[in-house]
């Protein structure tokens, strides 16, 4: 009986050893890695100093780093995705969860860009915004409307609504996806009752599909707000943080401390904070839709 | 009847009409983009400054593509691409399918925590670990290597894969490990010639999540990888763009070659994929 026990707690941990080990390895141990990493004023090959709290202290309080600046504009692009691509996105949902001729078919074109590589999306949308040849400024002078032409990604004041369009043209397929399939799992038949009490379908969109889905929504809610506090590939690809920080996020700027100031000390620190955002924010938004509830 | 008499009443024709014009507006916007990005892959800086900014190429210019071919390297980074994808697949899905044996079929106390354990991946962003794994990597000189890649890729989809694979795992019959225990099958052969076959689907499902995050992943690739006959496609595009800063017509074909695989993927199998990452996020 007790060689049969020893022997079934060594196949559970010959079971998990592959997958714990990576896990381990990758995750767990370059985490801490980096907690400690971030107490040190280090260069990534030399001797390392302890200081503290002198990185966290620096990343808040100096203005040459701009971490706050990063931070809002991440959390800028954060309200804009819950805002304006979450609403679009529940929009078509109900629309095309409602039963309409050729629902298959604007599904899978609205789900398309989401198999499109960041970086070819970037790219694409950086000769959309060209400001001499892409096709928006040459739209708009050909609509008579040259006035409003511009450096899309140059101009400080655009700059960042500008890196938000293609985010927004990426992902509301996605989210529109999940909604969906929330929809199609209303039964049909809560709907028709509804229908026959009188509702009209804006009533049961509001008091009966919205609730019901609420779950996907918060994941949405969830995955746009982590996703924009990590964003990376897209702004890199287009300004990079560029023009005079004006669409600097904190990945971007934890890239540049890393490779361009040799600062693996700060780096470390910026993502140790990232890590704390994405869960701080994240047991934020459960909790929110808990208490509504 | 009275329900037909009221869906009638709620289908106003002019609503009905809104509704095809926002859907129609929304078709385009979609594909516009990558209409235009087809286009000028095959036209001269001419026609995409100017002449014709807009419309079908006038002269097909294939040279473009041969271009990208040959002098962007492209076959080269589409095939590290397929390489790093495909091994990170494989051993995602081997580990994933035997954390999740270990964790909804064998009895033992701490399974739940293990589960809840490995679930943490689903929130930890993939920057938390870049300072160590580039450091530890420049260090045992594994920089500039596939292994560079497709070990991290494989952790930081683990945790989805254990997630999507709980879900099939689960619907699988407990009895069937009952019955094979009782025909002397050991946990190894039942876990090898009883579960993994009966968990094909699982497999379609975990394998079209991870090669999209592989296939797109910019951030590793791009700090780990210097070398250009290890580069993968994010990367390589990115270089080739410097290359070609002023002649559109090659970065277009980049383009295209990078996205057209993924597309005509998804115009055969729609339905499997899109239900995919609907087990990716609904079921967490």
């Amino acid at each position: 009986m007790k060689q049969k026990k020893i022997i079934n707690t060594l196949n559970i941990i010959a079971f998990l050893l592959p997958g714990l080990i990576l896990f381990i390895v990758v995750l767990i141990a370059p985490i801490a890695l980096s907690g400690y990493y971030s107490f040190f004023d280090w260069n990534g090959f030399g001797a390392k100093t302890f200081i503290g709290l002198d990185n966290y202290k620096e990343l808040f309080t100096s203005s040459a780093i701009g971490f706050l600046k990063a931070l809002r504009n991440s959390l800028l692009l954060a309200a804009l995705s819950v805002f304006l691509q979450l609403p679009l996105s529940l929009g078509l949902a109900l629309l095309l969860g409602k039963g309409i001729k050729g629902e298959r078919a604007f599904l899978s074109v609205y789900f398309m860009p989401v198999l499109i590589s960041t970086v070819v999306i970037g790219q694409l949308w950086l000769k959309i915004y060209n400001p001499s040849y892409g096709i928006l400024n040459v739209a708009l002078t050909k609509l008579g409307l040259e006035s409003l032409t511009r450096t899309w990604l140059g101009d400080v004041k655009v700059a960042l609504g500008a890196c938000f369009v293609p985010t927004l043209w990426q992902y509301v397929g996605y989210h529109m996806l999940l909604m969906y399939a929330g929809v199609k799992g209303v039964s049909p038949e809560l709907r028709e009752a509804a229908m026959i009490d009188g509702a009209t379908s804006w009533q049961v969109s509001r008091y009966i599909v919205i609730p019901v889905i609420k779950p996907i929504i918060k994941v949405s809610v969830i995955f746009a707000v982590t996703g924009s506090l990590k964003s990376f590939d897209l702004i890199y690809v287009l300004t990079n943080g560029g023009p005079l920080h004006a669409t600097e996020v904190p990945s971007t700027l934890m890239i540049n401390m890393l490779f361009l100031r040799n600062r693996y000390g700060m780096g470390s620190t910026i993502a140790v904070m990232l890590i704390f955002l994405c869960f701080a924010f994240a047991l934020l938004i459960n909790r929110a839709f808990k208490e509504e509830r | 009847m009275m329900d037909k008499q009221y869906e009638v009443k709620k289908s106003s024709p002019v609503g009905k009409t809104l509704s095809y014009i926002g859907l129609a507006f929304w078709t385009l916007v979609n594909l516009f983009p990558i209409y235009w990005m087809f286009t000028f892959s095959l036209k001269d800086n001419d026609e995409i400054f100017g002449q014709n900014v807009a419309g079908l190429p006038r002269n097909w210019l294939w040279s473009n593509y041969s271009d990208a071919m040959r002098v962007g390297h492209m076959p080269v980074y589409f095939a590290n691409s397929i390489i790093v994808a495909a091994a990170t697949i494989l051993i995602t899905l081997i580990a994933a399918l035997m954390a999740t044996y270990a964790i909804t079929r064998m009895v033992w106390k701490f399974s739940a925590s293990m589960n809840a354990f490995f679930m943490m991946g689903l929130t930890i962003p993939i920057h938390a670990s870049i300072v160590p794994i580039y450091v530890t990597l420049s260090r045992i000189h594994m920089l500039n290597s596939y292994w560079a890649l497709i070990v991290p890729y494989s952790a930081f989809a683990l945790a989805m894969a254990i997630l999507i694979c709980s879900g099939f795992m689960g619907e699988i019959p407990k009895d069937l490990d009952e019955a094979a225990r009782i025909d002397g099958c050991g946990v190894w052969r039942t876990f090898v010639l009883i579960i993994c076959p009966l968990m094909r689907p699982a497999l379609a499902t975990i394998g079209i999540y991870t090669f999209l995050q592989c296939w797109n992943e910019l951030m590793f690739a791009n700090i780990f990888i210097s070398k250009d006959a290890l580069k993968t496609l994010p990367v390589g595009i990115q270089a080739l763009s410097g290359q070609y800063t002023t002649n559109w017509g090659p970065i277009g074909a980049a383009l295209v070659i990078a996205t057209f695989p993924t597309l005509l993927v998804y115009v055969f199998f729609s339905k499997k994929i899109q239900e995919s990452f609907i087990a990716g996020a609904v079921k967490g």
